[in-house]
């Protein structure tokens, strides 16, 4: 069936005509990303893609910084926080930033135990990755309660030059989808975990393809790109 | 179909990069709360940032242990996004020196505040 579609490669193949031959035609190129099942070649296809859309973003953040003739809000104290009567510059953001790290690290041993295809620690680990990546979103609810309450909108802000509120909201917006869409599939996964899914090998509900613990790794694989986002956005835009 | 390609590495590996990540943020944020300036903040951002980019790539996403086929076909066309940022950068340059010479009797402030004002918040 499928699989073995994609094993062999090297015989002859009748041509089929009609629209079933569009996909035969392009199922029956050779594999060239050897050692990776497909799914998981195509989640760096994606990512790839995703890469390009949040280059964009940060790309058209820094024309719009380097262009202003307004100063640009200093980050450092729009995103600070007075806390038990101290003043913090920036602490929020960090506390945000060592979550995701926190949960890229469950992510990984996820990936791992899944392979020994120990089901109860892959699924508390991915509940407790689904955790970390709720709280993260929590946090930023929070923060842009705050900002919004500040008087920070996309077309302006009382703070300096007008762009800042539509970066801000832009990027971080779009991380914030990200994260969760992210923490979505974690639980589904761990729920499938959970259940057996991928020891008997039960067809996933979006593919119809066999499940099996390399899902696991291409999860992984979106949730370390969503931390590896944020690091980029931490560095340009709350940082810099 | 029960054979698996997936990587599989030892544990310690992911803890050992686990704290690294730690590490570099910390460091990354003490950049801000020491209050460097200058060339110092900047490369000490894309230093930290880069770091932790290349682990999180490397080991948690294991590109490292990736045939070089797939590795190539993903760090390649990013690495042309350095010609986007490049071009970019030139633009925001030109468009802030027009913005210089077209727009100089103004002060920076009132701009913003004229913003605010047919917005009408604040």
């Amino acid at each position: 069936m499928a699989n073995e579609a994609v094993a062999d490669t090297g015989r002859s193949i009748a041509m089929v005509e009609g629209l079933p031959g569009i996909v035969a035609d392009w199922s029956s190129d050779q594999r060239a990303f050897k050692r990776v099942p497909w799914h998981k070649a195509m989640m760096w296809i994606f990512l790839l893609s995703d890469t390009f859309i949040f280059t964009c973003f940060l790309t058209s953040y820094m024309t719009v910084r380097m262009s202003t003739t307004v100063p640009w809000p200093n980050p450092s104290e729009v995103f600070a926080l007075t806390i038990a009567g101290h003043h913090i510059p920036l602490i929020l953001i960090a506390i945000m930033t060592f979550i995701l790290i926190s949960s890229s690290g469950t992510m990984a041993m996820a990936v791992r135990f899944g392979y020994q295809q120990n089901k109860r620690m892959t699924a508390f680990l991915l509940v407790i990755t689904a955790l970390f990546g709720a709280s993260f979103v929590g946090m930023q609810a929070f923060e842009w309660t705050k900002l919004i309450e500040e008087g920070v909108r996309p077309w302006g802000n009382p703070m300096g030059a007008p762009q800042f509120g539509a970066a801000f909201f832009m990027i971080t917006g779009f991380h914030g989808f990200h994260v969760t869409v992210g923490v979505i599939f974690l639980i589904i996964t761990a729920v499938k975990v959970m259940r057996g899914s991928f020891d008997i090998g039960r067809p996933g509900f979006m593919t119809g393809r066999k499940g099996n613990y390399e899902f696991v790794e291409t999860m992984g694989l979106y949730w370390h790109f969503v931390d590896l986002v944020w690091v980029f956005i931490f560095a340009f835009f709350y940082l810099w | 179909m029960a054979h698996v390609e997936g990587q599989q590495h030892p544990i310690g590996i992911y803890f050992w990069i686990w704290g690294l990540l730690f590490v570099l943020s910390a460091g990354s944020y003490m950049v801000d709360y020491l209050n460097f300036q200058g060339y110092l903040r900047w490369s000490l951002i894309l230093v930290f940032m880069f770091l932790k980019a290349g682990f999180i790539v490397a080991i948690f996403m294991h590109m490292r242990w990736e045939r070089l086929a797939l590795a190539c076909a993903i760090l390649i066309p990013t690495g042309a996004l350095l010609v986007l940022i490049g071009l970019m950068s030139f633009e925001g340059d030109y468009v802030n020196a027009t913005r210089g010479m077209f727009f100089s009797t103004e002060s920076a402030a009132p701009v913003g505040q004229l913003v605010d004002h047919v917005v009408g918040h604040r």
